[in-house]
């Protein structure tokens, strides 16, 4: 009995000792930045010693869920308008926001083949589905329906689209082949520079406005020296090559 | 005041989704009932247990796995392409395939415990009365089990009516397809719509309070009638 006494107040001890002496910090991580910031997360947990715990989803419901209490220290978010909006209302630290990733959208099939390298795909209009990511909900998905009013297509296409709640389950729709192709993001289909598998078409700047992607410290993870840090983190050269490599660009 | 922009297509589809549900898996059900009331077969436990699984598995898994099983890839999406029905994911009929399953406990369950209470001593009596095997069944058994029935086609209709994680993993969202009521509900939240959000929300509190209301009370009466 008094072993068991000793051993749970040993294990209470250490516990407390960690908490003590690593500040802990949760991040709220737009979906699309999902592995990046796997990677950035598992490096700054390395180097510094603290620890950055990772809240994926879409963009919208992050900040619902902060507006009502969540307890996520900082937002990296899919946009830079709800960080904007957020600091107006209190929520974040304003002059704490600064971009972290310009996203780039990819027109993309699990198959290859199906894409060609000028998305001519999309005026031809050969396929069932079309997988976007809702556009009330996600910045990827703006930029997606951007593109195809630009060429001329969206009222074609939107009998056939399905949507994603967010860009991960859109990605989902398709690389189960539900739906034979779909805007998601570069970072989702890119690893060292290329494109991992089925065909895609790297959607051209002018086609869309860019997605910009805004960090902000939230008014939680003021004077928390983990989340702080981690800013601080996010902007550094070995992050910064991370971000690249899963084909964003930086400011 | 109800928002002009209010939609009401996700609650029609709802409905009808639910509807078609509770008829296919009375259909489905009742013969499964039937079989696992009186089988003495060593497949009654391994099936009892299969019919279940929508009790305890997460809706994701469900969706997950009738994402890649129904898909192009997947052995039931060959099967609907070669019958020449297409692919369901996306579609009104794979949402309904997709709560058929989901929703099959809670009609299954009622009705054969019914049956189980019900015993075979009634039939035994019709059989002496020479009825068939499909009188007794119908003029019976059937009517015997109403209150399993009841509590079968309600349940089965309230939780196809408040599915939510199938629906969104197969379902993509398509107005007057896929999008029923709990999808709207959740874009409606997301997008920080909360007036319509309020509105469907509060509907669907209140339906699902009178259903189970409607269910609880007279069962009561029926057993002080009985007593």
């Amino acid at each position: 009995m008094t072993n068991l006494k000793s051993q749970t107040s040993a294990v209470l001890l250490g516990l407390f000792a960690a908490t003590a002496f690593a500040d802990e910090v949760q991040v709220a991580v737009a979906a699309n930045f999902a592995k990046p910031v796997e990677r950035i997360a598992a490096e700054f947990n390395k180097d510094t010693g603290h620890k950055a715990s990772i809240s994926l989803g879409a963009t919208g419901k992050l900040y619902a869920q902060i507006r009502n209490g969540a307890p996520f220290g900082i937002l990296l978010a899919a946009d830079d308008a709800t960080p904007q909006k957020m600091g107006k209302e209190g929520l974040s630290v304003p002059d704490s926001q600064f971009t972290y990733a310009i996203g780039k959208l990819v027109l993309w099939s699990a198959k290859p083949g199906i894409v060609d390298s000028q998305g001519e795909v999309l005026k031809k209009g050969a396929f069932q589905h079309f997988a976007l990511a809702n556009p009330k909900l996600a910045p990827y998905g703006l930029a997606g329906e951007e593109v195809m009013k630009k060429i001329g297509v969206f009222n074609a296409i939107q009998p056939k689209l399905v949507l994603g709640e967010n860009i991960t389950q859109t990605y989902q729709f398709v690389a189960t082949g539900n739906a034979e192709l779909g805007f998601v993001a570069l970072s989702q289909v890119i690893k060292d520079g290329k494109i991992t598998e089925g065909s895609a078409w790297i959607v051209p700047q002018n086609l869309y406005n860019p997605i910009r992607q805004d960090a902000v410290l939230l008014a939680k993870g003021k004077g928390n020296a983990a989340a702080e840090l981690f800013l601080k983190y996010l902007k550094s050269d070995k992050a910064a090559a991370i971000i690249r490599s899963y084909g964003y660009e930086l400011p | 005041m109800i928002p002009s922009t209010f939609d009401f297509a996700p609650i029609w589809l709802t409905l009808r989704l639910a509807t078609i549900t509770t008829l296919l898996l009375l259909l489905i059900g009742t013969p499964l009932a039937r079989w696992l009331s009186r089988t003495q077969s060593w497949l009654k436990r391994p099936v009892g247990a299969a019919v279940a699984l929508p009790l305890v598995l997460p809706p994701t898994v469900l969706g997950f796995y009738l994402l890649v099983m129904l898909g192009p890839q997947g052995p039931g999406g060959h099967l609907t392409q070669a019958l020449g029905l297409g692919l369901l994911p996306f579609t009104f009929a794979g949402l309904v395939f997709g709560s058929t399953l989901y929703s099959l406990p809670f009609v299954v369950q009622p009705i054969q415990n019914a049956f189980e209470a019900l015993g075979e001593r009634p039939l035994e009596a019709a059989a002496t009365l020479r009825a068939g095997p499909w009188d007794r069944f119908f003029s019976v058994a059937v009517p015997l089990a109403r209150p399993g029935f009841v509590t079968a086609i309600v349940l089965g209709f309230a939780h196809t009516v408040g599915e939510f994680g199938v629906v969104l993993m197969i379902g993509g969202n398509i107005p007057g397809a896929t999008r029923v009521l709990s999808v709207a509900i959740y874009d409606h939240v997301e997008a920080m719509e909360y007036a319509q959000a309020h509105w469907l929300a509060g509907g669907m509190l209140a339906f699902s309070f009178l259903v189970l209301l409607a269910l609880y009370g007279p069962s009561k009466r029926m057993q002080e009638s009985k007593s």
